[in-house]
């Protein structure tokens, strides 16, 4: 074939370029929406409750992903560290995906209730005074702030245009439900776990404040991780259908 | 060269442009004043000041029209875009160092929300990638499609409106980021009305080149352009495909990514690698086959190889992208394709280092005698090595080993500082005394410094990482006689400070390497008589002043 077609119409090679480099992305991509595999539910996976959000979008803001995975993979050393490998349904309602690409600090795809919310307290305030040898920078400014929710029922709006399927219930009470989750034993917090099955509904940073600072919204999504779906009674050969 | 435009034209132009930054600046400002975001009012300042000093300027610089307007190259965007990528390269750099202090020293996170490393990362690469790689792009590909195409670029606002609005995004992103805004996926962080602006002056950019290779004097168009275009075809497909998401508000600067889970971590590979594959190789090579031939005053060494190479590049390249989600829930046949084509790239990656290398054929004593060659071929050599690394690494058993690991780091590092950085440092010391109509680079005995310093820190902290990544991935899979795991992860990661020390005292190293260069730089430009001019080549010289130089005045 004669390349000058190619090197003397500029039109030509445009397209030509568009037509080479679309075909892999179109091959990769396309059946990752329609395959079971990576677009089966699984039991136990529900939308992020108001609280968690808000801590998973304090998780990104920080740029926690640089450092931590939340991605375990199937390899004997890393089930036995971090527990059962990741599944994809477990990130299904995850915009944006957190699995990262490097682990300066371990994995927390699982990280939920391994450690109890005071240790993670004292671990955001000065990470070397629980781990000696930590390289983590402290994050003591998050138990001071108080958490910002008064657009928190935009942000399910939101996510539910992206497809995670929060019902106009939760929407309408997501201030209401984010502040029950701190608030244990009252009736708005029977009404959370009846919409968020599985939600921890407690003061997560230990303090007085009735208001939620960003450390309790950070520690209700870190404790959370990896605690929806019940590997007892998982199968992975099995039909997992809610 | 060509006919000039007509006066009805030249006004329109010159209206339209004025009517544009005045209506976006009030857009800017009543934005600034109804959002409750203090980020994006700051932004939307920031936005108005940008149209501000854009219409000022249009407004008191009106366009002159005729014939005047087209009779030269037009170099002045080109000569912004060379100071911005030196100006972007340090700070990127610096910036790159800060943190890798961070992770040798942690109390240097000072444990403020603004200087943590989890914030500062994104802005060491995005400045290094966007703002010191993507000015360098502008400033070559603006550069050769002209003189390759004997054509003045297309659009008299046009080009001034790619090369600041780009500033404007690096600037949005990075002070994003610092202020804790971010999407939250690698090397795709600017939030979405960043983004949104990203594609506008990209759009422009693929027009402006694209109009500049129609009005071309010549039949053919030349190789460095096919990958120019390759490239910032390709990057607006990524950007625009990758970044679609939902703002939870049109007044503030939350989104949240359309995609969600696998079908996102595919997505954003997918652009991830070709951001590599498209940005930082593509667009270079595109440097390779004009600079390196330019310089050393030789053709390409091989016509067919070049068509080859690039045909199978652009197609195998997009097809890496799994290579990162290996043993992850993306389903295993994706995998195995990911690193298939990862194997296969090797070939391609190869035959375009040996058209660049071969093209010093008759002329290899010129790396001993200029560093500017040097810095040139070394970057090829550097492209060698890491596209034999990065294949090796694809490889699923390896890639057990080397994921989430310091390996990575390096690997990266070696294809970013070795072929990125040494291929614009050399291309930046060929543009200033070209751009500039300078008979020389101030001083090529700095350019020796810069490429030995450099080199020696590339060395020390490439060399750190693979120790580092292959220790800690070995501790990670060790167990111990009763069949348990022999580390905790925290001892890992002890392993690592000595490594980090020396990675840190490299990167330092390149930090200076590039400190040297603005200095060349900056006293090239200011017109400092050189210090060793009759050491230089004669291709140091702008093309005008070559031959019998001495007759005809600087400037």
């Amino acid at each position: 074939m004669n390349h000058g077609i190619f090197e003397k119409n500029s039109l030509v090679l445009l397209i030509g370029i568009l037509v080479v480099v679309a075909i892999g992305g179109i091959v990769e991509i396309a059946p990752l929406f329609l395959l079971n595999s990576t677009i089966e539910k699984v039991q136990g996976m529900r939308p992020y409750s108001p609280l968690e959000l808000a801590g998973r979008d304090i998780y990104v803001r920080e740029g926690c992903y640089n450092c931590h995975s939340q991605m375990i993979r199937s390899l004997r050393d890393e089930v036995e560290r971090y527990g059962h490998y990741s599944l994809a349904a477990e990130s299904m309602y995850d915009h944006p995906f957190q699995w990262g690409s490097k682990r300066t600090g371990p994995d927390l795809a699982r990280v939920g209730g391994k450690y109890s919310d005071g240790w993670h307290v004292a671990h955001m305030h000065d990470p070397r005074s629980v781990v000696p040898e930590s390289i983590m920078p402290g994050y003591p400014f998050l138990a001071e702030r108080r958490l910002d929710y008064a657009d928190i029922a935009g942000h399910l709006r939101a996510l539910k245009l992206t497809g995670v399927p929060y019902s106009d219930e939760m929407i309408a009470k997501a201030e209401a439900d984010l502040l029950a989750q701190v608030s244990p034993d009252s009736k708005e917090a029977k009404a959370l776990l009846a919409r968020y099955p599985k939600a921890q509904v407690r003061k997560f940073d230990g303090g007085q404040d009735t208001q939620p600072s960003e450390l309790d919204a950070l520690i209700a999504y870190l404790q959370m991780l990896g605690t929806l779906v019940d590997f007892a009674k998982f199968d992975a050969a099995g039909p997992n259908l809610r | 060269m060509t006919t000039p435009p007509r006066d009805e034209v030249v006004a329109l132009s010159h209206a339209v442009t004025v009517l544009v930054a005045v209506a976006a600046g009030a857009g800017a400002l009543a934005l600034a004043l109804a959002t409750k975001d203090p980020v994006m009012s700051f932004h939307a300042l920031l936005f108005f000041a940008f149209c501000a000093a854009a219409g000022y300027y249009v407004a008191t610089n009106p366009r002159p029209g005729g014939a005047a307007e087209q009779d030269s190259y037009m170099d002045g965007p080109i000569k912004v875009a060379t100071v911005a990528a030196v100006f972007w390269g340090v700070v990127g750099f610096l910036v790159g160092d800060i943190i890798a202090w961070q992770l040798a020293f942690p109390a240097l996170n000072l444990d403020l929300p603004w200087t943590n490393f989890g914030r500062l990362r994104p802005v060491h690469t995005s400045a290094v990638i966007f703002a010191f790689g993507g000015n360098v792009l502008l400033a070559t590909s603006l550069y050769v499609v002209q003189r390759t195409c004997r054509a003045r670029i297309a659009g008299y606002w046009a080009p001034w409106f790619v090369v600041w609005g780009y500033q404007l995004f690096i600037v949005l992103a990075a002070s994003g980021y610092v202020l804790g805004v971010t999407e939250g996926r690698e090397y795709a962080e600017p939030e979405w009305y960043v983004d949104l602006w990203l594609t506008l002056v990209w759009v422009v950019y693929l027009l402006v080149f694209l109009g500049t290779l129609w009005k071309r004097s010549e039949p053919h168009i030349y190789v460095a352009n096919w990958f120019f275009l390759a490239f910032i075809v390709t990057i607006a497909i990524l950007h625009i495909v990758n970044n679609l998401a939902v703002p939870v508000s049109l007044l503030g600067t939350k989104s949240y990514s359309l995609f969600s889970g696998v079908q996102d971590a595919m997505t954003e590979w997918w652009y991830g690698h070709n951001a590599v594959g498209f940005f930082l190789t593509a667009g270079f090579l595109g440097i390779m086959y004009y600079f390196i031939p330019k310089r050393v005053e030789r053709p390409v060494y091989s016509y067919r190889l070049s068509i080859v190479h690039f045909w199978s590049l652009i197609f195998l390249y997009i097809w890496a992208g799994p290579h990162h989600l290996h043993y992850t829930a993306l389903p295993e046949w994706a995998q195995t394709l990911g690193m298939t084509f990862s194997i296969m790239l090797w070939m391609p990656s190869w035959g375009g280092m040996i058209n660049g290398l071969m093209t010093l054929s008759g002329a290899w004593d010129k790396l001993r005698t200029d560093p500017v060659v040097r810095l040139l071929a070394v970057s090829v050599a550097f492209y060698g090595m890491s596209t034999f690394e990065g294949p090796l690494m694809s490889i699923k058993s390896v890639n057990s080993l080397s994921h989430y690991t310091d390996w990575t780091i390096g690997h990266v590092h070696s294809g970013a500082l070795g072929w990125v950085g040494m291929v614009s440092f050399g291309a930046i010391y060929c543009l200033v005394p070209w751009l500039w109509k300078r008979r020389g680079l101030y001083s090529l005995r700095l350019v020796e410094w810069h490429f030995w310093i450099a080199t020696l820190g590339i060395v020390l902290y490439i060399s750190s990482m693979w120790v580092s990544g292959i220790t800690q991935g070995l501790m990670w899979r060790a167990y111990d006689s009763l069949g348990f795991l022999k580390y905790s992860f925290v001892e890992t990661v002890a392993a690592m400070h000595w490594p980090y020390v020396i990675r840190a005292t490299g990167g330092l190293m390149f930090v200076l390497g590039g400190v040297l260069m603005a200095i060349n730089v900056w006293r090239t430009i200011r017109g400092d008589v050189s210090v060793d001019m009759a050491e230089q080549p004669a291709s140091a010289a702008a093309p005008e002043l070559r031959g019998e130089a001495s007759a005809v005045p600087a400037e």
